[in-house]
């Protein structure tokens, strides 16, 4: 169900900005893999670059390639729509769509792109995703109401509902729990151990001990300067990148973060 | 209160200063208003100042100076600044509310049911009587026809600039947005005539009185509509493009209904302006005196055109027809804004 996915020799630009250079990672399937650094180091621009989200801002793109299975989401004929599709994305700030009811965000995907299920059908996505974000109980009887008449928390549990209602085979998570509270976070962390059994995921935090709870294995970025490109320093087993770093980098920032 | 309360009780904190009563104000401003009545009355006056000028320069100094003697240098120059913003306000709001009141007495007069059902025909200048329903549905029709044009390229124009454009391109259709909007009315109304009527494409026409009405509306819409797109947050586009929706669907399911409220208000604002219009139309429709309702041919009537013609026969029951008819595109054009005000908050995006 979910996918493998294997980064090689990636380099991200924006305009003649070289921002990340040379990555190459392995996520296995079923996995969460977390990425930690300090800020400017790219780690969003690197995820963004696995769901072809990077190309959207201007002047930006990327080099080499991005394999999904063995697929180079970077090949010649392949079209970004469909990339997104099979890999979702959770930003750092809860964005539900302010037009929408609750219910329509959920479906927003669906509708926006497949033609139109059945309504029968639609009830089932949207109660399976919700339940599935751990909203459900919170919103079955206010389903009609505005996505942005829920709490911070809420709303981003909705927009990981809207996410996995797609149906997407990885998830990606930009920092989304950096606005939110610490109960709200602790219900997502306890989400994405769940989620775990059905997607790949990565998650972005600046948070250690979130990266340590919640992911399998830990890749850890770096940039020399600021103006100089970030690099991926070390990757590995997320106990071992917290109690036994290879690279002196990795050690210094732990340490340090820890005190 | 409890400031004064405090210095009654004599425990002035730290935090706290000796401030101005309340009764102050009004005292001040009663004493300034005596000032300015006995310069009216006794006609003495200080190099030709109007006694309500006299009185506002006496309430602006007597308060800076009781403030800065109580309160100090900040609070006295925070009430010089208070006062002249409110009399900026009163300022800028005097001429409009005399321009209200004046069209209001003088068009009431002339307002019957026959002044909105019957028109100009068969009505010479010097009689009382006759109506503005050719110009009414004139306007209706000339402003329709150019909103309809306008809108959509107006719209699809801003969605370009916003959402597609860039380099070259862009910047010269946004500097020629620019330079559009500063064109003057009669210009446009110049321009179809030159290139359209003298040129034999089109006769003196509703429709051609309506494309001139395009060339000042289309600019204003898509100044306003690109300003609505803006201000959408990028973030509910990436949210979407990361769904797997396509870029045009996520314009006109996402970013279009976000800012959907404005577009309205910017659309029914360009609208209101165009509508009082009356050079270009002189020049592309011309008057008549009649209903024409078929804007490809003949001259037509609208209510500013109307306005001109009564006013530029001069007797006094032409003089008030044109009162009453300005009160009417007055009232139009109040309605619109109404119609903007309420169809924007109908869309806009809710949150509870
Ligand atoms: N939209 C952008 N345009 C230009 N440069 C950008 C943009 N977004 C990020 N960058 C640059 O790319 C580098 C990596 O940024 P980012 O991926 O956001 O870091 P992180 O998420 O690790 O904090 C930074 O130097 C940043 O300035
Ligand atoms: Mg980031």
């Amino acid at each position: 169900m979910s996918k493998q996915i294997d980064i090689n020799d990636l380099n991200i630009y924006y305009g003649n900005f070289l921002a990340v250079e040379g990555v190459n990672l392995t996520v296995r399937a079923n996995s969460v893999m977390s990425f930690i650094g300090p800020s400017g180091c790219g780690k969003s621009t690197v995820l963004r670059c696995i769901n072809r989200m990077h190309e959207v801002v201007p002047g930006a793109r990327a080099e080499g390639a991005v394999r999904l299975d063995g697929e180079n989401i970077y090949g010649p004929n392949v079209d970004p729509v469909l990339v997104r599709r099979t890999i979702g994305m959770v930003f750092q700030r809860p964005n539900p769509f302010p037009t929408m009811s609750i219910y329509d965000n959920v479906v927003a995907g669906l509708r926006l792109e497949k033609t139109k299920g059945d309504k029968r059908n639609l009830d089932e996505v949207v109660e399976s995703s919700l339940r599935g974000a751990n909203l459900w109980e919170e919103v079955k009887d206010r389903l009609k109401k505005p996505g942005a008449s829920l709490s911070g928390g809420q709303q981003q549990r909705l927009c990981i509902a809207r996410a996995i209602a797609v149906e997407p085979k990885v998830l990606l998570m930009d920092e989304p729990c950096s606005a939110l509270d610490p109960i709200s976070t602790l219900a997502i962390e306890d989400l994405i151990r769940e989620l775990r059994e059905r997607y790949t995921i990565i998650i972005v935090t600046h948070n250690m001990q979130q990266a340590s709870r919640v992911s399998d294995m830990t890749a850890f970025f770096n940039l020399a300067a600021v103006g100089k490109p970030g690099k991926l320093i070390e990757v590995g087993p997320t106990q071992q990148i917290f109690t036994n770093p290879q690279e002196k980098q990795t050690e210094d920032y732990i340490s340090g973060r820890f005190g | 209160m409890s400031v004064v309360e405090t210095q009654k009780a004599g425990l002035e904190g730290q935090l706290s200063g000796r401030r101005l009563p309340r009764w102050s104000t009004p005292a001040l401003a009663g004493g300034a208003l005596i000032v300015g009545l006995i310069v009216q009355l006794t006609g003495w006056t200080v190099v030709g100042l109007a006694p309500g000028v006299i009185a506002a320069v006496v309430f602006l100094l007597g308060q800076a100076i009781a403030s800065l003697a109580i309160e100090g240098r900040r609070h006295s120059k925070d009430r010089i600044a208070t006062t002249l913003i409110y009399a900026t306000f009163v300022v800028a709001l005097t001429p409009l509310l005399w321009i209200l009141i004046t069209v209001l007495v003088k068009g009431l007069s002339v307002f019957d049911w026959t002044f909105f059902t019957s028109t100009m025909r068969n009505v010479s200048p010097r009689q009382p009587g006759g109506g503005i329903l050719h110009a009414f549905l004139g306007t209706l029709e000339q402003v329709g026809i150019a909103t309809l044009v306008s809108v959509p390229i107006g719209l699809l124009a801003a969605i370009y600039l916003v959402e597609f454009g860039k380099g070259r391109l862009k910047f010269w259709i946004s500097f020629f947005v620019d330079v559009m909007t500063g064109v003057p009315s009669i210009v446009a109304g110049l321009f179809i005539y030159t290139a359209l009527i003298l040129t034999g494409v089109l006769q003196q026409s509703g429709f051609a009185a309506a494309l001139a009405l395009c060339i000042l509306m289309i600019p204003v819409v898509i100044r306003s509509s690109e300003e609505m797109l803006k201000i959408v947050p990028n973030d509910l586009r990436e949210a979407a493009l990361a769904l797997g929706v396509p870029k045009w669907k996520v314009i006109l399911r996402i970013v279009v209904p976000t800012a959907i409220s404005g577009l309205i208000t910017g659309a029914m604002l360009a609208v209101a302006r165009v509508a009082g219009e009356t050079a270009p139309l002189l020049l592309t429709t011309f008057l008549a005196q009649d209903i024409n309702l078929n804007a490809f041919n003949g001259s037509q009537t609208s209510l500013p055109t109307f306005i001109w013609d009564q006013i530029s026969r001069g007797t006094s029951s032409s003089v008030n027809r044109a009162w009453g008819a300005a009160l009417a595109l007055i009232l139009f054009v109040l309605i619109i804004y109404a119609a903007a005000r309420i169809l924007a908050a109908r869309f806009a995006p809710k949150s509870r």
